[in-house]
């Protein structure tokens, strides 16, 4: 009696340390991209992306449900980073085609409305009540959150002017 | 690999058949006479750009302080000659992109008058270390060579690190190449006197001035300049790009290697260019800021090849008006054929660390057709950092930059061996400038996202805090006017109880 009984305990244990470790080991592989993707995001979770925050974003772009380049603020260089983890190749256009833009306001239409302040993602936005707006372009992710609430058009999304600094040598073509 | 590679032990880089240094080397050097206007850039040196001290309309005169060093690694810019400033603004740096960049533009008079410089001292030695660093960084001085570090924190760098061999770059392996040869020709006695002003400031003891063995009168030239200083050595090299190279450089005079991802620094040495030692001597002995250097003037579209002695910030156009062309050039190059920049086009200045100025005929540069990599490993057999440049290059088409850096993308000079002797004409260095770039440039986004979402967290947490001190006072409020309601019950009731 204690030899099958025994037997069947054993055999349980076994199972269920492999069901626990596949468990474990799948686990991990599934979020890990996930949290891969979050650290790649600009976290400011400002919802362009149509998807509730980074999280929700990189959840979407894991399972395939959203494209690479959903989101506006991460720009090109975020696809591309995207599009690398996730062993896809990134097509010309679509949203982050058009290279890195930053808000700036038009001080000349601008009202003081302080709309644009209350819902930056990252305070770039400077200003008060009555007072022209401003933006950090140090802190200012180009998420284009701002652009939505201005009544006046003053603050939009402007490319960033190349510099020495940012140019760099195309990758050159090679032979086919 | 030829015998004489065998002979000397060198086994990387690569020996182009015709170095093209003569006869440009040979020609007696001319000073070039001043030109009507000079853009003196205001970013010529690894760090911070200088900051202006002029304004527009102001005269200024020859050797003063136009712009000043902004931080610790950083480079002051004085007036060539004396002029009005006419413009503070962007002028086309001399890059391949074509991009501009902040320049000082001088409307020189011609009278090239002096102003009070820098004070001459007769005898550096009296002076301390931390002294002769400051008269070397209030001079503007950057490493000559093409890398333009400023040598004072250099210079404080090796003390800090107890250096004890300064190695004196003489090489000036680019073809075509002559400004440090011609320096040394004609003033051996100032490099001499800079080498040793320089053990003062770091401290060395040693000296060794590698110079190729393809330039024989300046090795005779600086012998004699430093007989009676048996703490300099003169030491021939082979002829073997790159050789100027300061790894290379050390590896063959001290038999040592740099660590990779090391400073030489850290095997007690130093490396310092010939020009830079004669720039220290005039700061530091006759107090003269770097505002003028010898340019190598070459190419096959030059009518008269040769060395200038040229104030910098001089247009190209300028220089190239004062040798003459015998035709239109199919390329301007800034620096060496081999590493050097091509030039947008003849209305860019030139910087400190230009040493010389190519105009070179379509036969002279190669644009063959790119085919494909034939795995011959002959690029593997040229670099002289001893990596596999065709391997680098296929991750780097593939977009695989981390793969590159683990492969020591980091490593690479960019000193265009591999792609010179690539039978298949792979075009390697491009490769690996194009994945330096986008390496830095992911660098820098990270650290931006890293920051911007530190902001995030900052206002959702504030947003947070805000949302329950408003709760609380609303529930403290409600509490207050609960408290109120009962109290009026209260009294009503007792009120009521009384009349009751
Ligand atoms: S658009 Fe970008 S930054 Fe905004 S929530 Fe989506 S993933 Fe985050
Ligand atoms: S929303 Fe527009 S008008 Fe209002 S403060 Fe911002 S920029 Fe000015
Ligand atoms: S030298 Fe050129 S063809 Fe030969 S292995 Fe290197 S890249 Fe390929
Ligand atoms: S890989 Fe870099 S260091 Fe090596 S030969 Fe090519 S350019 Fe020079």
């Amino acid at each position: 009696m204690i030899a099958p009984i025994a037997s069947v305990m054993f055999l349980g244990l076994v199972l269920g340390l492999i069901l626990g470790y596949a468990a474990k080991v799948f686990h991990v592989e599934g979020d890990a991209l996930v949290e891969e993707l979050i650290e790649l995001m600009p976290g400011t979770n400002c919802g362009q992306c149509s998807f509730p925050g980074c999280s929700g974003a990189a959840n979407a772009i894991a399972r395939g449900e959203a494209s690479v380049d959903c989101c506006p603020g991460g720009g090109r260089a975020l696809a591309e980073a995207i599009a690398a983890k996730m062993g896809v190749s990134l097509g010309a256009g679509g949203k982050a085609d058009s290279g890195p833009k930053l808000a700036q306001v038009a001080e000349h239409l601008c009202i003081g409305c302080a709309r644009c302040f209350k819902v930056c993602p990252t305070d770039a936005v400077i200003g008060a009540a009555k007072q022209i707006h401003g933006v950090l372009h140090g802190a200012c992710t180009g998420c284009g959150s701002c652009e939505k609430e201005c009544p006046t058009g003053a603050i939009g999304l402007e490319p960033v002017p190349l510099t020495l600094r940012d140019w760099n040598w195309t990758k050159p073509a090679l032979a086919g | 690999m030829g015998l004489r590679e065998l002979l000397n032990g060198v086994r990387w880089g690569v020996h182009p058949h015709d170095d093209h240094k003569r006869p440009a080397a040979d020609v007696p050097l001319r000073v070039m006479p001043l030109p009507e206007r000079l853009c003196v850039p205001l970013l010529q040196h690894v760090g911070a750009p200088a900051l202006p001290v002029v304004a527009v309309g102001e005269r200024v005169l020859r050797g003063q302080l136009i712009a000043a060093a902004q931080g610790s690694v950083s480079a002051p810019v004085h007036a060539p000659s004396s002029g009005v400033i006419s413009a503070i603004g962007e002028v086309t740096a001399p890059h391949p992109s074509g991009l501009p960049f902040a320049a000082i533009t001088i409307a020189l008079d011609g009278k090239d008058e002096a102003g009070d410089a820098l004070a001459p001292h007769a005898d550096p030695f009296s002076l301390s270390p931390a002294e002769v660093s400051q008269r070397i960084a209030d001079a503007g001085i950057v490493g000559l060579g093409g890398a333009t570090f400023p040598s004072a924190p250099k210079a404080q760098l090796g003390l800090k690190l107890a250096v004890h061999t300064l190695i004196i770059n003489g090489g000036e392996c680019e073809p075509y190449l002559s400004s440090d040869d011609s320096l040394m020709r004609v003033r051996a006695d100032e490099v001499i006197d800079g080498v040793r002003i320089l053990m003062h400031a770091t401290g060395a003891t040693k000296a060794l001035v590698g110079i190729e063995d393809n330039k024989p009168e300046a090795t005779a030239a600086m012998r004699r300049a430093a007989e009676g200083f048996a703490a300099i050595e003169i030491r021939p090299v082979p002829a073997r790009y790159p050789m100027g190279s300061d790894r290379q450089l050390v590896q063959v005079l001290t038999g040592k290697e740099v660590p990779s991802g090391a400073r030489t620094a850290s095997i007690g040495v130093l490396v310092n260019n010939v020009s830079t030692c004669a720039a220290i001597h005039r700061a530091v002995r006759a107090g003269e800021p770097l505002y003028r250097r010898i340019v190598t003037v070459n190419g096959g579209a030059v009518a008269q090849p040769g060395n200038v002695l040229a104030p910098i910030g001089v247009l190209i156009e300028d220089l190239l008006a004062f040798v003459g062309l015998k035709e239109a050039p199919a390329r301007l190059v800034m620096g060496g054929p081999m590493m050097g920049i091509a030039l947008p086009h003849a209305q860019v200045p030139t910087v400190k660390g230009c040493g010389g100025i190519l105009a070179l005929t379509a036969n002279e540069i190669t644009d063959v057709a790119p085919s494909a990599c034939i795995r011959c490993g002959s690029c593997v057999k040229a670099c002289p950092m001893g990596l596999l440049p065709l391997e680098l290059s296929a991750h780097i088409q593939a977009g695989e930059y981390d793969k590159a850096e683990a492969k020591g993308l980091d490593d690479c000079l960019a000193c265009g061996c591999c792609a010179y002797v690539c039978p298949s004409h792979v075009p390697l260095v491009q490769s690996f400038y194009h994945a330096k770039g986008e390496v830095w440039k992911r660098a820098q986004q990270k650290k931006r996202t890293e920051f911007t979402k530190g902001l995030a967290q900052a206002r959702t947490a504030r947003l947070e805090r805000e949302a329950r001190e408003r709760a609380e006072a609303a529930a403290r409020r409600k509490a207050e006017r609960a408290a109120q309601q009962a109290a009026a019950a209260a009294s009503a009731n007792t009120a009521g109880g009384a009349s009751a």
